[in-house]
Formats: structure tokens, sequence, C-alpha cells
């Protein structure tokens, strides 16, 4: 009787979450409906900073979409079970944040209206038109993989698909990278550094949103996660934190080496107000230092402390996402190197973003759009983690 | 090496020409608009020498000319759409200072073209650079990717457009180099006619008699940024 309760009780707390994910979904689509009827004065975004927050939530949905097919990777290409039996449900969360960034993206565009233009007159020199065929490219081969998973007799091919997912995914965060690297006029970007920094940071970022919802997942179904297994999964999110604060710290330290970007570093790192603040207490210590205590501290680094790591990393990236797409245009191009300019429109002026109600709630949209396919598609199929009884391999 | 030059021009004009067949729509739309037949030939490059030591300080008559023509609102907050703007600059070793239009410099190796998902973007063979409106999808690529930060997006919607130029809410704007004017036969764009200071000389750089060709050989002139080699068709004096 006890148990009908319970089940009662979580089967309207199911609706109830999916409501709730419902209703923000649509308040993005009411910030859409705005952005579409009034143009993007009633956002935040101007002719100086033309890519705003529904970037910084789209650009993390995706790296995170790639990064976290590394657990399924794991699993298929190095053969590591503890990996595998987790890999459906990696492959399922890089669908679901891979459709939520997508949606925020495109939703994002001065004409949405116009997707088909998109789809028919393909520039094949643009960055942007490959990453099209990359995000389309890759939800068709996480399906594949998802089926040779999920259906028996597809089962011999995994390995093969799980092969191919991890060479995509590769391909599709250096195109990522690449979006900005190319654009070698602004002092931010133009780094070869960035689709590397992008890899590593999509591992962390992947992880961390895996540990997440593994947790919620666990909970659900009133199961204990193996500390053994979690005590592998968190040392690797330990790892990517490293290799990708070690990368944020190339990439800054190498802009530094040379002297004409070192006006963009000391706004990025000293005296650019909002971004040094979110940059070292948001990037670094949120982020980064803390979540590493969090794993690594004798007496920490139980499950409550790996899933409060992860959270916290996933808050450093947008903090991170916030300075580097932000801050990168908040910065003055530097068209005549030797003078100082100015003009009625923000030459050698720091540019000024205040972000609206409306980015928030399209950004938010995506992340719920994520939530509901991954919350609906758990409820529907099994994607509960099947461990065998822990095998150290 | 001049060989090798010689050589990637072919190739660049023999791509062109498959672009021109891509874009074919797009320039079809824009011819009938303004009723010529050809759009511009490889025999042209439109271009600019301004001349900063004529161009005056506080002077704003080309900006004024330009949104006038073009139906701009004039408006400068962060969101209005300014096609040119005047730059006041210093030079921060010698303290010299002087005063510039800017506007879309209309690269022969444009980077908002290259970066452009939908081939919106585009440059034609007399060298002016145009964004096809009908084509835009608002994605703004093209403008974190411009060098001389010449391009705005429509923020809002528009009235009272000019029928000469179409603009749109949610696309992508710059400097036509007057476009609708050059098809139409005309000489000259707004902005330099109106220069009371003839700060602004306009013509086809190609034309080795043309004043601005002669001027060009003769004066020395100079292209913002030449060291990102997009070959800008706007080229300044006395920078
Ligand atoms: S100045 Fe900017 S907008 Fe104009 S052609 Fe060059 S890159 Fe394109
Ligand atoms: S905003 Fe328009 S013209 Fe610019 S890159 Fe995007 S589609 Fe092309």
């Amino acid at each position: 009787m006890a148990d009908l309760t319970a089940l009662r009780f979580r089967n309207r707390l199911y609706y109830v979450l999916l409501a709730a994910g419902g209703l923000v979904a649509l308040a993005g689509l009411y910030a859409v409906h705005m952005m579409e009827s009034h143009g993007h004065i009633i956002t935040g975004m101007n002719n100086q900073i033309v890519w705003g927050m529904p970037h910084v939530f789209a650009i993390f949905l995706i790296v995170a979409a790639s990064g976290v097919l590394n657990v399924a990777s794991i699993g298929s290409v190095f053969g590591k079970s503890i990996y595998k039996a987790r890999a459906p449900l990696a492959s399922l969360l890089s669908i679901a944040m891979l459709a939520g960034g997508l949606t925020v993206l495109m939703l994002d565009l001065g004409r949405p209206d116009r997707l088909m233009v998109a789809a028919t007159n393909y520039n094949p020199t643009s960055v942007f038109a490959w990453n099209v065929l990359l995000y389309s490219g890759m939800f068709s081969l996480v399906a594949i993989y998802l089926w040779t998973m999920m259906e028996r007799r597809m089962n011999q091919w995994s390995k093969p698909a799980g092969l191919a997912v991890f060479a995509w995914r590769f391909i599709l965060t250096t195109g990522t990278g690449l979006i900005f690297a190319f654009l070698t006029a602004r002092q931010a970007y133009g780094s070869a550094l960035l689709p590397p920094m992008f890899i590593v940071l999509s591992f962390a970022w992947g992880l961390a949103v895996f540990h997440v919802v593994q947790k919620v997942i666990y909970a659900w179904n009133e199961k204990t996660l193996d500390p053994a297994i979690l005590q592998r999964t968190k040392n690797l999110l330990g790892i990517f934190v490293i290799g990708s604060m070690y990368l944020v710290a190339t990439y800054h330290l190498t802009n530094l080496y040379f002297a004409h970007q070192s006006g963009f570093e000391h706004f990025i790192l000293v005296d650019g107000g909002v971004y040094p603040t979110l940059f070292w207490w948001g990037y670094v210590v949120l982020g980064n230092l803390l979540p590493l205590l969090l794993i690594y501290l004798p007496g920490l680094g139980k499950t409550g402390c790996v899933v409060a790591a992860s959270l916290l990393v996933v808050a450093g990236a947008f903090a991170l996402l916030y300075v580097f797409i932000i801050g990168g245009q908040a910065y003055p191009l530097n068209i005549f190197p030797g003078f100082t300019v100015s003009s009625s429109f923000g030459d050698g002026q720091i540019a000024s973003y205040h972000p609206s109600i409306y980015e928030f709630l399209l950004g938010l949209g995506g992340l719920a759009i994520a939530f509901i396919i991954t919350t609906v598609s758990v409820r529907v199929l099994n994607f509960m983690p099947q461990d065998k009884a822990y095998i150290p391999d | 090496m001049s060989d090798l030059n010689t050589q990637r021009r072919q190739f660049l004009k023999t791509s062109l020409g498959a672009a021109a067949v891509a874009i074919a729509p797009g320039m079809l739309l824009f011819d009938t608009a303004h009723g010529k037949a050809e759009a511009g030939s490889s025999k042209v490059r439109w271009g600019m020498l301004i001349d900063t030591a004529q161009c005056k300080d506080g002077c704003n008559d080309c900006v004024t000319a330009c949104n006038k023509e073009n139906g701009l609102s004039g408006g400068t907050a962060a969101t209005d759409s300014q096609w040119i703007r005047k730059i006041e600059l210093k030079d921060i070793r010698s303290g010299r200072e002087l005063s510039l239009p800017m506007m879309c410099q209309h690269c022969e190796e444009p980077p908002c073209v290259d970066v452009c998902p939908t081939a919106a973007s585009f440059k034609r063979a007399d060298g002016i650079v145009l964004v096809d409106r009908h084509r835009c999808i608002g994605c703004r690529y093209c403008m974190m990717a411009c060098p001389y930060k010449a391009r705005s997006f429509v923020h809002e919607p528009l009235q009272d457009q000019k029928p000469d130029v179409p603009r749109g809410k949610g696309t992508v704007e710059s400097c036509t180099l007057c476009v609708h004017r050059l098809d139409k036969g005309q000489q000259n764009t707004a902005c330099a006619e109106a220069c009371k200071n003839k700060a602004i000389l306009f013509g086809n750089l190609n034309d080795e008699n043309s004043e601005i060709a002669q001027k060009i050989r003769s004066v020395a002139s100079v292209q913002v940024r030449a060291d990102l080699q997009l070959n800008p068709g706007i080229r300044y004096q006395g920078l």
C-alpha cells in the first residue's frame, strides 16, 4: 500500500515536472514571439554586441551535447563496461541538449522564418554552414547509435556506430571553436587554440551534466550508485576540469605574449568590470577550484559533493562563455592601430550590454526543451544504467 | 609573383562567374527593381580615395547625405543603423589629430562574404559588396567577421523606406556604394557629392584614366588594416 502511494506520488511529480518544463518552454516561445514582432530592440543586443545571452545558452548546450558523448565513447571505443552501461543515457542527453541549443540559435535569428533559405542556399566557405551539416549529422549518427544499443538485434553494430560518433563529435566541437577562430580581426578570437580548448571544455561540461542527470535518475528509481563507479567518473571529471583550465590559461597566456593583444587581456582579466569578476570568481573559483576541492579533498568526494561539483562546473561554464562571447565583443575592435579613436558608433569604447528578460527566457526555453526530451524519454524507455556486479577494467 | 597574382585573379574571376550563377535569382530581383539588365562588369572596380587632410573635424555632411539617400533614421543609438560614420583619431605618439569617414570598405576578399551561411552577403563583379535582403537570415556572423565594424543590424520594424533601397527588420545592412545610383548610370555616391571639401573621391579604380586611378598613382594612400590583406576598395590619404 505504501508502495502504491509512493508510486502515485512519483507519477504526479513526473507530470508536475513536465508541466514546469513545458511552462518554461512556453515562456521561451513567448520571448520569440515578442522578438519577432518588435525586433531585437527588446533584447540587450545591439550593433556592438551582436551575439548575446541566447548564444551563451546555445553554445553551452551544443558544446556540452558533444562532450557528454565522451561517456558513451569511453564505453564503446575503449570498452570500459561502467561507461558502456551509461552510453544510452549519454546519447539521449546529447540529442536533447543539441536540440535545445540549436532551437535557441535558430530562434534568435533576425529572420527565423527564413530557415529554409539557409537550407537551400549553402555557402561552402562559411563555417556556420559547415556547422549546420555537422549538427544534423550528429543528430542522425547519435540516433543510429542509440538504436544499435537499444535494439538487441542491432547490438553488433553499436561499436562501429560508437566509433563514428566518437570521430564526429571531435569534428563538431572543432567546428564550434572554428566559428570564433576564423574571426581573425577580433582580438578575443582568431586563435588556433580555440578548437582544442572547446574540445576539452566540452568533456568537462558534458560529464558534469551527466553526473547531475544520473544522480536524479538514480534517486527517482530509488537506487544508489555504486561508490566505486562514482569514484571513477568523478576522477575523470577532475582531470577534465584541470585540462580545461590548462587550455584556458594557455589561451590567455599566448594572447598576453602577443603585444597587440595585451590590452584585451588586461580588460578581460583585470579592469573590465563584470568580465574579470565573472572570469576569476565565476569561472576560476566557482567553476574550477571549488569543484576540484569537492572532488579531491580527503573526506569529500561523496555523491553529494560530486553533484555539487558538477553543478558548479556548469555554472562556471556559463561564466566563461559570458566572458568569452560578450566580453570578447565588448572590447573595441582595433581598426586604427596607433591611434585613439572615437565616433558615434562606439569606436574605441567598451560596448555596454544589459541582457533583457527575453534573452534569458529564450535561453531557458532551450534548457527546457532539453529537459523535456530527457524526462519523457527516460520515462518511456529504459535509460537507467544497468551495471553488472562491478568489475574493475 | 605577379604571374601568380594574375593566375589567382583569373581563378577568382572564374569562381565569381560560378557564384554569379548561384546568386542569379537574387540579382535578377535586384536588377528588375532598377530596370537595368547587367549588374556591374568586372572591368569596373568601384572605389574611393578619402583625403583626411580635407576632411573637417566635426563636419558630418557625408553622414547626413547617406542617411537621406538611403532612408536611414540618422539616430545614433547602439541599435540604430549607421552605414557611414565619422571617426575622430588622435595619433598616440605625435598627438596629431584627424577626422575621417568610415564605411564598408568593399573588400576584394570580404570576410563577411566568406562567413555568410546563406550567401546573402555577396560581391558583385564591380567590387561592390552587398547583402541580399531577401536571403539574409539575420545571424549576424558577418558583423562578427567584418574588421571595420561596417555593418548594422535592423533592430526594429521600418517605415517609409526608399523604394530604391530595400531594407528589412531582422536583416543586416551596410554601405552599398549607392549601387542604386550607379545602376541608373549616375557616377557618384551621395556622400562624395555632399562633401563640400572634396575629401571623398569616388570612381573606377580599374580605369587607368579615371581621376581616382590617376590620383592613387601620384599620391601616397593606404588601406585601413592593410595587414589583413583584404584589399579594400576604399583608400585613405594622409593617414
Ligand atoms: S568592410 Fe566589412 S562589410 Fe564591407 S566588404 Fe569588408 S568585411 Fe564586408
Ligand atoms: S546576417 Fe545575413 S548577411 Fe550576415 S552572415 Fe548572416 S545571413 Fe549572411
